[in-house]
């Protein structure tokens, strides 16, 4: 059986970004494997502007912003594979890889990075009643289609979910010569950005109608038209208010879920809100050697946090090929009012690194709240925010020096006045 | 399409597809065709996927004798011609002590119709059998001899048999009439007439319509909607048995079963339905089948649904099937609502004995007897898969990520006889988009294969029937 | 004097910004920090946007080119740059950053390259 240092799964952002930092953390042996047929990920298909403002301190589209890190890359001659799946991962870090070329190959990784991204929520996980006909595509799918393969999936389109690829793609259909009709979105405020709202929707007039849902899908063969409703505040339908708008497409922006399939076959444990492994401040997971970073660890809402925490991992799972993997007992981090998960969900204190970042999601909208950080009872840190939404990332900063009184039995990140 | 045979089947259901298989066997012309564009396009491909033991039908009844019958040749087809079946065993709860009465006549029944290994057990062994069982029950009519089937997979396996015998298949064939004429009938379609000796109607949820053009004594099928909806592979150990419940103050009951590939399936609802296209799932029925599943086993994690559907039941009023040669020459294989699956190869292989009889044909000397599936890579050991994409690289090529299908796999579906035309066609032949994330992966890379298998652009690659385009126009 | 209801996107915030233009006189109230009033007068005075679309290549490994203005265009002229956009057809190979459209629509921005696009060559 073939061996490597260290294989990453993934050769999207994540993997990208890992394996440069791994690599200049001294890693020699690398091999990413990536499925499809270029390295990049879906950021090969994000051909819009906004992308790394973080990083590179310039606005760049999702190609060139990928077009950097390929380019550390090549620069560093990091062995890669394409078309290349995955297909298993084992406790003992022995990876089936899959591909066109080879067959099936087993190779063992004396380290691994998890680099696998995320799907969308699909149609029939949402449960719209109606029949099941063509022109239903989740946008990011019709994304690919549209800007990868050249081809457009409708002319007259409703968008439900105003998570930031519904409404990027609102645009694009737009630029395309397609009517969008609305974007309908289940909660009372919106999941995208408002840089979002107004330049993919305000500025072609396009409704954003908040509070509503599709109560069904007309049409039996394609989608030919769909009936949205206002839903209350426990997000059901109110009755009679019932909206007909006819479209030949129905693009679904609803929720993005880590792809941890892997992550189970290896035995990894998965945070039941995340949806991604359980990770320490190393970003390690459950079984020792094997990393998680980027939307297969959380949904992210900016690439650049993904390259941060995936140049992380890189540097980590270095560290711990150098022989560096004691582990002395974990603080666990619980989750306060208005938080909905911390990643990572526990802190080695007493080896962890000078900082950790902890990044997290707020439940709801909050305006002029703070961010507190409790050791146990006592009360650590208080950082104020104008305003929270679960549509973003936030994060608050745990220092090693800060644990004056000692290791803690508990940490815990919430929101409070 | 020639026009002169033997045969016509009307309708390429599980039912029309197993008495071409069964009739295959004999030296006869014989034609299926169907209004759809592939077969199992209609209720075979929405149910509940069960092979029923055959405690449900009254003893004495065609659909006793069929289900029992069709059980049996499911086990030995499955083998022979290749498709997914498991004898996992089913449990009838009953939720009341008082209930336990229609436990034993359905026991009774059972007996009689000649089940095998039919027991009633009280609630700690059935709960002893299948942890996930409601402690509300209180016992429970096992059955070890019922078993769960691939409806595509049965469906696919019985046309490709046929069609390797020689049947030819036409699709997107409507009938609009069929008339007596010598020495048969001639059945008048929307791409011409077809002369035939016999005719056999499998025409599932418009059996009536066909079988109104032929014979005076008029029936009439409603369609019964049923809605399910199917969970992610992830929880499919939430059950091994199929578990149904005996009718309680929410309704008729559901069951909650494991499917063959691993899937969790719950419902279905019934509701009596006009319109026979009306596939639609609603927001009542959804909720209704999930709370009445909730039952049985009362810990079904919903947030794990991957999708939602609809089938209709050809229900006729007399509540058996009506099988047989109601006019001369015109065989009828109507009403086959539940368990219409399990009997459908019992009813082919009457239906052929009756026209060979009737027909005098002999049986074919190079008759080929088995089938095998188009293979799941995935599912070979890693020196097997290796040897396979040697083979044809295009089997290291996965397209569907969810159900690890590759390239080589979708490719064979295409060139199959009779082969995929569709993405559905694809996804029920090799279950490529039938995964949790439901095709979102998958579409883009499938309709470029179909487009270039099918030497079409990729803006005439359908869903299904033609109208269910999926792309637009190339930009 | 008109006045326009915007939202600031300077930051999540996302202010109500009212900006009410009389002649030469700009006012923008309902801001919270001095980006906000700038962009205001920006966005109601000379709103702008990259656009971002493909172009069809010919001979490459992918059938489509992303590409973008290399600097913001005038908004009310998005339109017309996607025309132009829709109607150009490049040949492979094709590198990132390279010059597609030159000054398109006469808004002094370029279209470039965003992917580098390989030829497609037949593997042996």
């Amino acid at each position: 059986m073939k061996y490597h240092d260290l294989v990453i799964i993934g050769g999207g952002p994540a993997g990208l970004a890992a394996a440069v930092s791994a690599h200049e953390a001294g890693v020699s042996d690398i091999l990413i494997l990536e499925r499809d047929e270029r390295l990049g990920g879906i950021l090969n298909q994000c051909i819009h502007n906004g992308f790394g403002l973080h990083t590179f301190k310039e606005e760049l589209t999702g190609p060139e912003y990928a077009e950097r890190y390929i380019k550390k890359v090549l620069d560093a001659k990091i062995p890669y594979k394409l078309k290349t799946i995955a297909a298993d991962i084992s406790p003992e870090r022995e990876i089936l890889y899959v591909n066109g070329e080879e067959g099936a190959v087993t190779v063992k990784a004396g380290a691994i990075i998890l680099a696998m991204g995320c799907r969308e929520r699909p149609r029939g996980a949402l449960g719209l009643p109606g029949y099941r006909p063509a022109g239903i595509f989740t946008a990011g799918t019709a994304q690919r289609l549209m800007n990868i393969e050249g081809q457009s999936v409708g002319k007259k389109v409703f968008i439900l979910g105003s998570g930031d690829i519904g409404l990027i793609m609102a645009r694009r259909m737009t630029l395309e010569g397609a009517e969008v009709c609305a974007v309908a979105e289940l909660m009372p405020y919106s999941g995208g950005l408002n840089r979002n709202i107004v330049q993919c929707l305000n500025d072609f007039n396009i409704p954003l109608k908040l509070s509503h849902t599709v109560t069904q899908i007309h049409g039996k063969e394609r989608v030919t038209g769909i009936t949205i409703s206002e839903v209350d505040e426990k997000r059901s339908p109110i009755p009679g208010t019932e909206e007909y708008f006819d479209c030949d497409t129905l693009l679904l922006s609803c929720g993005l879920l880590p792809e941890n399939e892997l992550s189970k076959s290896a035995g990894i444990t998965l945070d039941r809100v995340t949806g991604g492994p359980v990770v320490d401040d190393r970003l390690q997971c459950s079984v020792p050697g094997v990393f998680a970073c980027g939307n297969v660890l959380h949904v992210h809402d900016l690439v650049d946090y993904v390259s941060e925490e995936a140049e992380r991992a890189g540097a980590q799972a270095a560290s711990y090929l150098s022989g560096n993997s004691t582990a002395d007992g974990y603080v666990k981090l619980y989750t306060g009012f208005g938080v909905r998960y911390t990643v990572p969900q526990m802190i080695d204190v007493k080896n962890m690194s000078e900082q950790t970042v902890v990044r997290f999601r707020v439940a709801d909208i909050y305006r002029d709240k703070s961010i507190a950080l409790y050791y146990g009872d006592k009360h650590v840190k208080k950082q104020k925010k104008r305003i929270m939404a679960p549509g973003e990332m936030e994060q608050i900063i745990i220092k090693k020096d800060s644990f004056t009184d000692g290791i803690p039995d508990s940490i815990k990140v919430c929101v409070e006045d | 399409m020639m026009n002169e045979y033997d045969v016509c089947i009307i309708g390429a259901g599980v039912v029309g597809c197993a008495a071409a298989m069964q009739l295959s066997k004999y030296d006869l012309n014989i034609l299926v065709i169907d209004k759809e564009e592939d077969v199992c396009s209609g209720t075979s491909k929405a149910n509940s996927a069960i092979a029923h033991a055959g405690y449900d039908a009254v003893p004495g009844t065609i659909k006793a004798k069929m289900n029992v019958r069709g059980a049996e040749l499911i086990k030995q087809l499955s083998k022979t011609l290749d498709f997914s079946y498991i004898q996992n065993g089913s449990l009838v709860l009953c939720f009341d002590e008082a209930d336990i009465p229609k436990l034993n006549t359905l026991y009774e029944r059972g007996i009689k119709n000649g089940v095998k290994e039919l027991s009633v057990i009280t609630g700690d062994e059935a709960r002893a059998l299948e942890p996930a069982v409601s402690e509300n029950a209180v016992a429970a009519l096992y059955a070890k001899d019922a078993g769960i089937v691939c409806p595509f997979g049965m469906t696919y396996a019985f046309a490709e048999n046929a069609a390797a015998n020689g049947v030819q298949f036409s699709f997107l064939t409507e009938v609009k009439n069929v008339k007596k004429s010598d020495p048969g009938y001639t059945v008048v379609t929307d791409k011409g007439e077809i002369n035939t000796k016999y005719v056999i109607n499998a025409a599932g949820v418009y059996a009536d319509v066909i079988h109104n053009y032929v014979c005076d004594d008029k029936i009439k099928i409603t369609a019964r909607r049923g809605e399910y909806v199917l969970l992610d592979r992830e929880v499919g150990d939430l059950v091994k048995h199929t578990v149904f419940q005996l009718p309680t103050k929410l309704g008729k009951g559901v069951l909650v079963a494991p499917t063959v590939h691993g899937n969790i399936i719950v419902g279905p609802s019934a509701e009596d339905i006009d319109d026979k296209e009306d596939t639609e799932t609603t927001a009542a029925s959804t909720a209704k089948i999930k709370e009445c599943a909730l039952q049985s086993v009362p810990n079904i994690p919903y947030n794990k649904v991957i999708t939602g559907f609809s089938g209709l039941r050809a229900h006729g009023g007399d509540d058996d099937f009506i099988i047989g040669e109601t006019a001369d020459g015109f065989f009828d294989a109507a009403c086959i609502e539940s368990p219409g699956l399990t009997s459908a190869p019992a009813i082919g292989e009457y239906l052929a004995m009756l026209i060979s009889k009737k027909s005098g044909a002999a049986l074919k000397t190079d008759y080929i007897a088995e089938r095998k599936n188009i293979p799941h890579i995935a599912k070979m050991p890693p020196e097997k898969r290796t040897e396979m994409i040697k083979k044809n690289p295009l089997y290291g090529n996965i397209i569907c990520r969810c159900e690890s299908i590759s390239e080589g796999e979708i490719v064979d579906a295409i060139r199959r006889k009779p082969g995929a035309v569709s993405l559905d066609g694809v996804k029920r032949r090799v279950r490529a988009g039938m995964g949790r994330c439901q095709a979102g992966f998958c579409t883009p890379a499938t309709i470029a294969i179909l487009a270039r298998e099918l030497g079409i652009p990729e803006s005439e690659v359908t869903k299904n029937r033609p109208g269910s385009e999926q792309i637009k126009e190339k930009l | 004097m008109k006045t326009y209801e915007i939202t600031c996107i300077q930051c999540p915030l996302g202010c109500a910004l009212t900006v009410s233009v009389d002649g030469e006189a700009v006012t923008v109230t309902g801001n919270t920090c001095p980006r906000g009033a700038e962009y205001g007068k920006k966005e109601v005075l000379h709103p702008s946007r990259t656009v971002t679309s493909t172009v069809a290549v010919t001979d490459g490994v992918l059938p489509r080119l992303s590409v973008k203005t290399k600097t913001d265009i005038p908004k009310e002229k998005i339109f017309d740059v996607m025309e132009v956009i829709r109607k150009t057809t490049v040949e492979a190979p094709v590198k990132i950053g390279d010059v597609i459209i030159e000054n398109v629509c006469g808004t002094g921005a370029d279209v470039i390259a965003t992917k580098t696009v390989d030829k497609f060559r037949i593997q042996n």
